[in-house]
């Protein structure tokens, strides 16, 4: 029986994380994001499924403790919020490095610096381009509701097992703080096996490992680099994915990911109330991004305005998708501010159906 | 049927949880809800607000800047949100510290003297719950029975045994909610 629920984001992806079979969980509190680590604390899994959960002393700590974990073959998550995330990026430029899973939840607020608390789109080049140093990619999902926060969880897990990469999932201010229907699955039981890449110790009959992520040689560290390469291809060629919404006639095109997608939702069908003929692409992977589909409306439509709280971001990998087939603008709120239906539907008559 | 609704006044009053209670009821009604808090600097001690959505179709954005409904408990939230009512909604307010009477023409108002009807109660905890019920008597989006039903999932099982008192304090809210200003 499906097990209906009214939940805040944060606690729903927390609840999530538990049934999700996974083994521990190290955070540190920072707002918009307090309420994961503070329902697990409530919830105190370990009684319930043996899951681990610890304050660190800070956020460079509880990622190396990831990593730690991580190195185990353990399902291990950390999150954060955007400062918090910046602190952690030396730590996931090394488990990404050292090839380890691990699941990295990002609440976004507004920055840079300390910002303030408010939701922002902001940190999408952190997420999508690197961050930390090195050539390296994390998966990065974006939750548009409550119940894909639960469900990126399992899926963030799942993926950063198959590929042995981290996982992000780039929610933010309003979709952790929000509250709304979801439907839970049903608790997984954590698995006890040990995967053969995991240093548990070397017994008899088991090959040594070691996890690093240094190579002093240039030779091996390139052989590591063109691996990584490699990885990212198939990730990108198996794991994109995104919605659509109203583009079969659609002669102008918003792309708008997370809370922004559903604003921007809104100010579609006041669009369409005006007689526009617009549609939306959602994209749920941020890395991989649905490129492909966006060429392709790229050569059908008369223009493209990207939507996101920040001063432009995903903007550029719109542009290098459409690869100057139609002309594609962006339309943003910053510092906390959030886009109102109206402001964008402005924007869009302002500077693509007029423009 | 979509109903957008801002509710507004003093971190204390209930404001958030006035939310919560309408958005559970709306769930346990089969309908789509969303609730989205102020959490800024503005909870700590200033006013609060929060915006719940119920609806029979999926929803799309969770943040607002016009809406069916304001309910606003006090004076700096009445100045903030009478003109975000959209045109031909309703605006109900709290008597107590209001220092001025709404401008609006255009909208459906009422008011409502909870506060000293949950004094009357000896109990002012239950004045949120007069307000719902003031606000459901003139806009009946919810069975009455499925309030009591989210109240049930709101509530930690220890309070349950104050539903009934709850109960009451909606019956209150729909007998002393007061028309100030009607369009038709």
């Amino acid at each position: 029986m499906k097990e209906l629920r009214l939940m805040k984001g944060n606690e729903a992806l927390a609840e999530a994380a538990i049934r999700a079979g996974a083994d521990a969980y190290f955070g540190y509190p920072i707002t918009p994001q307090s309420e994961v680590i503070e329902y697990l604390m409530r919830e105190n899994p370990v009684d319930r499924t043996g899951m681990q959960v610890l304050q660190a002393e800070s956020e460079v700590a509880a990622i190396n403790m990831v990593y730690g974990a991580a190195g185990c073959g353990k399902r291990a998550m950390t999150s954060s919020s955007s400062p918090g995330i910046s602190l952690k990026m030396e730590g996931i430029s090394y488990i990404a490095g050292a090839e380890l899973p691990c699941l990295i939840v990002n609440v976004v607020r507004a920055g840079p610096g300390l910002g303030t608390i408010q939701p922002s789109q902001s940190d999408y080049f952190q997420a999508v381009k690197g961050g930390g140093h090195g050539d390296y990619k994390m998966i990065v999902l974006a939750p548009a509701t409550v119940q894909e926060s639960v469900d990126y969880v399992k899926l963030g897990f799942d993926l950063a097992f198959k590929y042995r990469n981290p996982v992000m999932i780039l929610s933010d201010g309003i979709i952790g703080q929000m509250m709304e229907k979801v439907e839970l699955f049903e608790q997984m039981p954590r698995t006890t096996e040990e995967p053969e890449w995991a240093t548990v110790g070397k017994k008899p009959g088991r090959d040594s490992v070691i996890v690093t992520s240094l190579q002093l040689q240039s030779e091996e560290q390139e052989k590591v680099n063109l691996r990584l390469q490699a990885k990212y291809r198939v990730i990108e060629k198996n794991e994109v994915r995104y919605e659509t919404y109203m583009c079969d006639d659609a002669e102008y095109l918003f792309v708008a990911f997370g809370s922004c997608a559903r604003i921007t939702r809104k100010a579609m069908e006041l669009a369409r109330e005006k007689g526009y003929k617009v549609g939306l692409v959602r994209p749920q992977t941020l890395y991989p991004f649905p490129e492909k589909v966006i060429n392709e409306f790229g050569s059908r439509m008369k223009g493209i305005l990207t939507v996101e709280m920040n001063a432009g971001q995903m903007v550029e990998d719109v542009r290098l998708a459409v690869n100057g087939q139609c002309p594609v603008k962006h339309f943003g709120r910053f510092g906390g501010m959030i886009p109102s239906p109206d402001e964008i539907l402005n924007a869009l008559e302002q500077k693509i159906i007029g423009g | 049927m979509t109903e957008e609704i801002i509710i507004a006044g003093f971190g204390g009053q209930g404001v958030l949880s006035m939310g919560q209670i309408l958005c559970y009821s709306g769930v346990m009604q089969g309908q789509e809800v969303s609730w989205m808090p102020s959490y800024g600097p503005e909870m700590r001690g200033g006013t609060a607000n929060c915006t719940a959505i119920i609806s029979d179709k999926e929803i799309s954005s969770p943040v607002l800047t016009q809406y069916d409904t304001a309910i606003v408990l006090n004076q700096p939230s009445m100045d903030k949100f009478e003109d975000a009512v959209k045109p031909g909604g309703l605006l109900i307010y709290e008597e107590n510290g209001m220092t001025r009477k709404p401008k609006r023409t255009d909208i459906n108002i009422c008011s409502i003297a909870a506060y000293d009807e949950s004094v009357r109660m000896n109990n002012t905890k239950v004045f949120n719950m007069i307000v719902i019920g003031g606000f459901l008597k003139v806009k009946p989006i919810i069975e009455l029975e499925n309030v009591i039903k989210g109240l049930q999932k709101v509530l930690p099982e220890r309070y349950h045994h104050l539903i009934p008192l709850n109960e009451e304090a909606i019956h209150k809210g729909m007998d002393i909610i007061k028309k100030e200003h009607s369009l038709n």
